[in-house]
C-alpha cells in the first residue's frame, strides 16, 4: 500500500493530463472498434440484402430504406465515413500520445528531482555510511525501471483493457455466443504470458549479471594492462575472459530457446483462436446463423483482443519489478533529512570557543572527550595529532555536519546549535584531503557555489591556491574538463583547485584538513603566504603533518585521544618536554645528517 | 515483432560521443564483417529462407478468409468444409512451427557472432602495445567490446528477419492482389508510395530521437553518479540546492525532448492508420458497386481489406531497420578500425619464426635472462610531441639497483618504460646480455621483468589467485613462500578468509599497503631477473612503511632493478642514483655523494625527501 502511495504521489499534479490522455484513450478504442461495424455494416446491408432491423420507433421516423439505397448509388460514403472515423481515431490517438508523454514525463522528472534534492540534504553522516555503488544503481536503474513503468508500461496497459472492454462490449451486443467463441484460448495465453515472465525475471537478471561480469573482466584487464603485459600473461587473461564471453552467450542462448518455446507456443494458441473464429463463423453462416458481416467484424476483433491481451500479460509480467524498484527507492526516501534551514543567522566574524566539548559516533566511544580552547577573530591555529586522534571530527563539527554530545561551541558569542546549518556552511570553508572535483570545466570548478563569478576573481583564487600555472598549461586553459573527458589531475593539483574554489568565497573562517598533504612544502609555504595577503582577518584552522607548517600558526593544538595535550605557540612549546618537542627534534635531525654527508 | 523487445535496449549504452551514422555505405567494412558471420553462414541462409514461409504464410491467411466466404458462406454449403480446416489448423501448426525455429536461429546469431567477435577483439587488445593504450581511453574500448558488437549482432540476426520478412511479405502480398484482380490491387497499392516515404521520414527521426532520449538519460545518470560521490563536498560548500538546481535543468531538458520525440511518433501511426483506411475505403467503394452485381465475390472483397490494412506492418518495419543500418554500420566500422589498428611494439617477423608468435612462444628456445642492460645513443619521442630523451646513453650491470629521481615529465618514466620494451627506441638501441632487445621475443623480456606499480594493481578474486596471477601451475608453498619473503604472509593470515579472501573489484577491499604486500609477492613469484618498480607516494602507516622497505630489499636482492624512488630509504639503498632533468641524467652517484655535490640533488633532497621524512617522524612520535 505505502508503495501505491509513493506511485500516486509522483502521478499527483498531473491529474488533468493523465485524466485528459485516458479520456483520449477511451474516444479512440471506441473510433477504433467502429471501423470493422463499417465494413460489416457495409458487406451485410449495403452490398448484401438484408434488411435493417431498428427499434419500431426510430424506423417511423427514418426511412432505412431510401438511406441505403442513397449509400448504394453513392458509394463515396463509405469511404468518406471511413476517412472520417480514422481521422477522429487519429486525432484521439495523437492526444492521447501527447497527453500520456506530458503526463508521464513531468512524473519521472518530479520523481527524480524528490530522489535527487532528497540525497542532498540527508545528512553527511548518511553518505560517509552509505554504499555509493549500491545508492547509485537505485537511483539510475531502479528510477529507469518506475519511469519506464509510468510513462510507457502502464499508459499501455490502460489502453489495452479498455480496448478490451470497448470490443468486448460490441462482439457482445452483436452476438454473445460468437463472443465466448471468439476468447475461448484468451484466458489461457494470458496466464501463461504472465506467470512466464514473472518466473523469466530471475532469468534476465542472471543474464544482465553473466553480462555485468563479461565488462567486468574486460575492464579489469584494459585497465591493468601493463602487469598483464610485464606478467606475460595474455594467455592467461584470454581463457579468462573466454570463459565470461562463453557463459554470456551460453545463457543468453538458454534463454533465446526458453523464448522460442514461449512465444511459438502462445503464438500456435493466438493464431488457432483466430482461425477458430472464422471456422466458427463460416459454419455459422452456412447455418444462418450469424452474417458474412459479422465474421468479418470479429475475425478483426479477435486480432484486437488477442495480441494486445499477450502483450498485458508479458507488461503484468515486468510490472513486478516495477514494484521491487518502487521499494528501493522508498527505502532511501526513509531517511530522514537534515533540518537545513531553520535556526539563527547572525553576522560570522570568526571568533571559535569550544568549551568542554564531547562527541561520539557510537554509544561508548568518545571521539572528542571535554575539548576547550578559544581562537580569535582572524588568528591562524594548527592542529596536529596522530591517525584517529580526533582531529577531522573536531572540524566537522563546526560546520554542523555532526553536532556534539556535550558541551558548547560558540561562534561569535552564539551557540552554534542554534546556527542555520546553511549559513554556518555559507560562512566556513573547508578543503579535505581528498576533495572532490566535478565533471565540469575548472573554471566551473572554481566558481562553484558563488552563482555568477567574473573571469578576474576565478584568476585570483587560482593564483592564491598557486594553481594558476599548472591550469595554464593544459590545452584549454581553465575550460579544461575536468575527469574522465578532460584531463587527469595529480592529488597536488586537485588539492589546489579545491583551494582555490574554497577561497573564492572569502569566507570568514577557513579550514585545511590536511589537505596540503600532496603539495610539495615549498608551495605549501607560498599558499599560506598568499592567503594572508588575500585577507588579513580570515580565522584559518590548519590541520597538518608538517612543522615548518605548524611552526608559523599563532597557536598549535596537540590533539590526542581526543583531548588537547599540550596548546600554545612553537616558541613556547619547543621550551617544554612533550610530544611536539620530541616531533620537532626527530624532523630536525635530518638536517644532521645532510652536514655529516656534506661536512 | 515483440520477442525483440528486450535486445534493442541492451544496445543503447554510449559512452562517448560520437559520431553514430554511418554516412555512405563500406563495401569494405561488410566484407570485414563477413569473416564474422560466415561460420553462421547456413543459419543466417537457413533463417532467410525461413522468413520468405514465414510472409508466405502470412499473406495466406486473408487468402483462407476469401476462400471460407466465397466457397462455404456464400454458398451456403459446408462441402470440404472440414478438408479446410484441417489446412487452416496445418497452416498456423506450421507458422508457429516456423516462429519458434526463427527465433532459435536468430538468437544463435545474435549471440554466437559477437562472442567470435568479442573473443577476436580481446585477442587483438592483448597484441597491441602500451603506447596505443596510453592514447585509448578504456571506455572507448569497453563500449566498442560491448554496445557495438551486441549492435552488430542484434543486426545480423534480428534485424535480417525484418529486413527479409517485410521485402517478401510486400512483393508475396503484391503478387497475390496482381494475381487476383488488377483493379482493386491498383487501389491498394496507390497509397504505397506515400506509406513508404511517411514511413522512412518519420522512422528515421523517430530512432534519432529514442537515441537522444537515451543520451539525455545517461546524462542524468551521469548527474546522479556525481551527486552521490560527491555528495560530502557538496555539504562542506553548502550547495544543495545550487546542484539541484542544476539537476533541475538536465531533467527539464529530458521532459521537453521527451515529449517533442513523443509528440513525432503520435504523428506517425494516425498518418500510417489513415492511409490504410483510404485504401479499404477505396476497395469497398469499387467493391460495393461490383459485389452487389456479383462482378466481384465478397471474398475478394474482405481480401484486399485485409491486405490494405495489412500493408502497414512491413513497410514499417522495413523503414526502421534502413535507419537502424546506418547506426549498425557507423558501429562495424569502429570495431573494424580496431581490429586493423596496426600494433607498434610486435615481434619481427625473424624472431616469430624463431620462437614462436607472442601467445605461443616456444619457451625451450630461449636465452637465459642475466640483466645486463645498456642504451645506446636513445633518441626518444612520443608519437607526434618533442624528443623526451635524446642521445641518451646508460649501462646497468647484472644485479645493479638504480633509482630515479626526479620531478614530474623529467623522463624517468620514459626510461623505465624502454627499458621494459613497453616503447621502443625511436633511434637508438637497447641491449640486454649484450643483444638489441628487438631481436629477442616480447613475451621472453616480459617473462622475465617483475614489475610493481605506483599504484598497485590487483584484479578481482582471491588473495591467492592475485599471488598466483597469470601461472596456472603453482602451488600453495610456492605462493605462501613468495608471500613470507615479502612479509605478506602474515596480515594475510589475519584476513577473514586467508588466502582465499576475495580483494575485491580492484582489490578495493584491501588497504594500499596490503596491496603493495601482493603485488610484491606477485613479482617474486615470477622469479624475475629484472625489477621495475614504481614507487608508491601515497603515505601508509609506519609498520607498513616498515615491512613495504624490508620485503623490498630481498625483492630486489641480486636483480638488476630500475626503481622511480620517493622514499629516502629507498635512495638511500640503491647502487646507483640518476637524478633525470630534461631527459638528461644531470648526476649521478650514491647518496652521499651526491649530497657532497650539493648540486640538484642536494636542494631536492633538502626540500621535498626531507618533508617525507617529517611526516614519518612526525608519526612514530605520535605513536609513541
Amino acid at each position: 500500500m505505502r508503495k501505491l502511495k509513493l506511485l500516486r504521489e509522483y502521478l499527483r499534479g498531473s491529474g488533468m493530463t493523465y485524466l485528459l490522455s485516458m479520456l483520449s484513450v477511451l474516444l479512440m478504442t471506441v473510433f477504433s472498434s467502429m471501423v470493422p461495424l463499417v465494413i460489416a455494416f457495409t458487406v451485410d446491408y449495403v452490398i448484401g440484402d438484408k434488411p435493417v432491423e431498428l427499434p419500431a420507433a426510430l424506423a417511423s421516423r427514418i426511412d432505412v430504406a431510401s438511406g441505403i439505397s442513397t449509400i448504394r448509388n453513392n458509394l463515396w460514403i463509405i469511404l468518406a465515413v471511413l476517412v472520417v472515423i480514422t481521422l477522429l481515431q487519429g486525432i484521439f490517438m495523437y492526444l492521447k500520445g501527447k497527453c500520456s508523454a506530458v503526463a508521464a514525463q513531468a512524473s519521472s522528472k518530479r520523481m527524480r528531482e524528490k530522489l535527487y534534492g532528497h540525497l542532498q540534504h540527508l545528512p553527511f553522516d548518511y553518505h560517509v555510511k552509505v554504499q555509493t555503488g549500491d545508492i547509485i544503481q537505485r537511483c539510475t536503474s531502479d528510477i529507469e525501471t518506475i519511469q519506464n513503468f509510468i510513462s510507457t508500461q502502464s499508459i499501455e496497459a490502460l489502453q489495452i483493457i479498455l480496448q478490451v472492454i470497448v470490443v468486448l462490449a460490441v462482439m457482445i451486443a452483436m452476438d454473445l455466443k460468437y463472443t465466448l467463441i471468439s476468447i475461448l484460448l484468451i484466458p489461457i495465453v494470458f496466464v501463461i504470458t504472465v506467470r512466464f515472465f514473472i518466473n523469466m525475471m530471475k532469468v534476465f537478471v542472471r543474464a544482465d549479471e553473466a553480462e555485468g561480469h563479461m565488462t567486468a573482466t574486460l575492464q579489469e584487464n584494459l585497465a591493468g594492462v601493463r602487469v598483464v603485459k610485464a606478467f606475460g600473461a595474455q594467455n592467461f587473461e584470454m581463457e579468462k575472459f573466454d570463459e565470461k564471453n562463453r557463459t554470456h552467450r551460453d545463457l543468453n542462448m538458454d534463454i533465446v530457446r526458453i523464448m522460442a518455446n514461449f512465444y511459438g507456443g502462445t503464438d500456435l494458441m493466438c493464431m488457432l483462436q483466430h482461425a477458430l473464429v472464422i471456422a466458427v463463423g463460416t459454419y455459422w453462416v452456412v447455418r444462418g446463423q450469424v452474417t458474412i458481416g459479422t465474421v468479418v467484424a470479429f475475425s478483426s476483433y479477435a486480432g484486437m483482443l488477442v495480441w494486445p491481451l499477450r502483450n498485458l500479460g508479458q507488461m503484468m509480467g515486468f510490472m513486478g519489478q516495477a514494484f521491487v524498484s518502487l521499494g528501493r527507492i522508498q527505502e532511501i526516501l526513509d531517511n530522514k533529512p537534515e533540518d537545513y534551514t531553520t535556526g539563527e543567522t547572525p553576522p560570522v566574524q570568526g571568533e571559535i570557543v569550544f568549551e568542554d566539548v564531547h562527541f561520539e559516533y557510537e554509544k561508548g566511544k568518545p571521539v572528542l572527550d571535554g575539548v576547550s580552547f578559544r581562537i580569535e577573530k582572524g588568528e591562524t591555529v594548527a592542529i596536529l595529532g596522530a591517525t584517529g586522534a580526533g582531529k577531522s571530527s573536531l572540524v566537522h563539527l563546526l560546520l554542523r555536519l555532526y553536532d556534539y554530545t556535550k558541551g558548547s561551541i560558540r561562534i561569535d558569542g552564539v551557540e552554534l546549535k542554534r546556527i542555520s546549518r546553511q549559513w554556518i556552511r555559507k560562512h566556513i570553508g573547508i578543503v579535505l584531503q581528498e576533495p572532490f572535483l566535478f565533471s565540469k570545466s575548472i573554471r566551473e570548478n572554481i566558481g562553484i557555489g558563488c552563482g555568477q563569478v567574473d573571469e578576474d576573481r576565478i584568476l585570483a583564487a587560482a593564483r592564491t591556491a598557486c594553481v594558476d600555472e599548472a591550469i595554464q598549461e593544459f590545452g584549454m586553459g581553465y575550460d579544461t574538463l575536468v575527469g574522465e573527458r578532460g584531463v587527469t589531475l595529480s592529488g597536488g593539483q586537485r588539492q589546489r583547485i579545491a583551494i582555490a574554489r574554497t577561497i573564492i568565497r572569502d569566507v570568514p573562517i577557513l579550514i585545511f584538513d590536511d589537505s596540503l598533504s600532496a603539495v610539495d612544502a615549498e608551495t605549501d609555504a607560498r599558499i599560506r603566504r598568499a592567503l594572508k595577503e588575500r585577507r588579513k582577518n580570515t580565522t584559518t584552522i590548519i590541520i597538518s603533518h608538517r612543522i615548518t607548517t605548524l611552526a608559523e600558526a599563532d597557536k598549535i593544538l596537540v590533539l590526542d585521544k581526543g583531548r588537547i595535550i599540550q596548546s600554545g605557540t612553537h616558541e613556547e612549546l619547543i621550551k617544554v618536554d612533550g610530544p611536539y618537542r620530541r616531533i620537532w627534534e626527530i624532523q630536525s635531525a635530518l638536517g644532521i645528517d645532510v652536514e655529516e654527508a656534506t661536512g | 515483432m515483440m520477442w525483440k523487445k528486450r535486445q534493442a535496449e541492451r544496445c543503447e549504452i554510449v559512452y562517448f560521443e560520437e559520431a553514430e551514422y554511418g554516412k555512405r555505405f563500406d563495401i569494405n567494412v561488410v566484407k570485414k564483417l563477413a569473416i564474422f558471420a560466415k561460420p553462421y553462414k547456413k543459419t543466417i541462409i537457413m533463417l532467410m529462407v525461413q522468413m520468405l514461409f514465414l510472409a508466405l504464410v502470412d499473406a495466406l491467411f486473408p487468402k483462407l478468409s476469401e476462400y471460407a466466404i466465397d466457397h462455404f458462406a456464400v454458398k451456403k454449403s459446408l462441402e470440404g468444409f472440414w478438408a479446410f480446416c484441417l489446412v487452416a489448423v496445418g497452416l498456423v501448426v506450421i507458422q508457429a512451427a516456423n516462429v519458434w525455429l526463427m527465433i532459435r536461429n536468430a538468437g544463435t546469431i545474435e549471440y554466437g557472432i559477437p562472442y567470435d567477435m568479442r573473443k577476436g577483439v580481446f585477442k587483438k587488445l592483448q597484441e597491441l602495445s602500451i603506447s596505443y593504450y596510453d592514447r585509448t581511453p578504456v571506455g572507448w574500448l569497453v563500449s566498442r567490446m560491448t554496445s557495438d558488437i551486441n549492435r552488430i549482432g542484434i543486426t545480423l540476426s534480428w534485424h535480417v528477419v525484418d529486413f527479409f520478412w517485410s521485402i517478401f511479405l510486400v512483393i508475396i502480398m503484391t503478387v497475390f492482389m496482381l494475381i487476383t484482380d488488377v483493379g482493386y490491387a491498383l487501389m491498394v497499392l496507390c497509397v504505397v508510395p506515400a506509406l513508404v516515404i511517411i514511413s522512412m521520414v518519420f522512422q528515421k527521426k523517430i530512432l534519432f530521437n529514442y537515441r537522444k532520449v537515451r543520451k539525455y538519460n545517461s546524462q542524468i545518470t551521469a548527474a546522479f553518479n556525481e551527486g552521490i560521490t560527491g555528495a560530502k563536498t557538496i555539504k562542506t560548500l553548502g550547495i544543495e540546492d545550487d546542484m539541484l538546481a542544476e539537476f533541475e535543468k538536465t531533467t527539464r531538458q529530458m521532459r521537453d525532448f521527451s515529449v517533442r520525440a513523443a509528440t513525432v511518433s503520435s504523428i506517425y501511426t494516425p498518418l500510417i492508420i489513415l492511409l490504410g483506411s483510404i485504401a479499404t475505403g477505396l476497395v469497398l467503394w469499387k467493391g460495393g458497386f461490383e459485389v452487389s452485381r456479383n462482378i466481384t465475390s465478397y471474398g475478394t472483397l474482405v481480401l484486399f481489406i485485409s491486405y490494405a490494412v495489412q500493408f502497414f506492418e512491413p513497410v514499417k518495419s522495413f523503414a526502421r531497420v534502413f535507419t537502424e543500418l546506418q547506426y549498425t554500420q557507423a558501429a562495424a566500422e569502429r570495431v573494424v578500425t580496431l581490429l586493423e589498428t596496426e600494433n607498434e611494439i610486435a615481434d619481427s617477423r625473424e624472431v616469430v619464426a624463431r620462437y614462436g608468435n607472442m601467445l605461443e612462444s616456444d619457451k625451450s628456445e630461449w636465452p637465459k635472462f642475466h640483466g645486463h642492460i645498456v642504451f645506446r645513443n636513445v633518441t626518444f619521442r612520443y608519437k607526434d610531441g618533442e624528443n623526451v630523451l635524446e642521445n641518451f646513453n646508460l649501462e646497468v650491470r647484472p644485479g645493479e639497483k638504480i633509482a630515479l629521481v626526479g620531478e614530474t615529465g623529467s623522463g624517468k618514466t620514459t626510461i623505465v618504460n624502454l627499458a621494459c620494451r613497453f616503447y621502443e627506441p625511436t633511434e637508438g638501441s637497447i641491449l640486454i646480455d649484450g643483444v638489441d632487445y628487438r631481436e629477442r621475443p616480447l613475451l621472453w623480456l616480459y617473462s622475465n621483468i617483475g614489475y610493481v606499480l605506483q599504484e598497485p594493481y590487483l584484479f578481482s578474486g582471491t588473495v591467492k589467485e592475485n599471488i598466483a596471477y597469470g601461472r596456472k601451475e603453482t602451488t600453495m608453498e610456492d605462493i605462501v613462500r613468495a608471500a613470507k619473503i615479502v612479509n605478506a604472509h602474515d596480515f594475510i593470515m589475519r584476513l577473514e578468509k586467508g588466502y582465499d579472501t576475495q580483494v575485491g573489484e580492484r582489490g578495493s577491499r584491501l588497504s594500499t599497503g596490503q596491496k603493495q604486500l601482493i603485488s610484491f609477492a606477485r613479482a617474486i613469484l615470477s622469479d624475475p631477473g629484472m625489477f621495475v618498480l614504481d614507487e608508491a607516494t601515497s603515505s601508509v602507516d609506519t609498520e607498513t612503511e616498515h615491512l613495504i622497505q624490508d620485503a623490498l630489499n630481498r625483492a630486489l636482492e641480486g636483480r638488476t632493478s630500475f626503481i622511480i624512488a620517493h622514499r629516502l630509504s629507498t635512495i638511500r639503498s640503491a647502487d646507483r642514483i640518476l637524478v633525470i632533468d630534461k631527459g638528461r641524467i644531470i648526476e649521478e652517484g650514491t647518496h652521499k655523494e651526491l649530497l657532497k655535490k650539493k648540486g640538484y640533488y642536494y636542494r631536492l633532497y633538502t626540500n621535498q625527501l626531507m618533508e617525507e621524512h617529517r611526516q614519518e617522524a612526525f608519526e612514530k612520535a605520535g605513536s609513541r
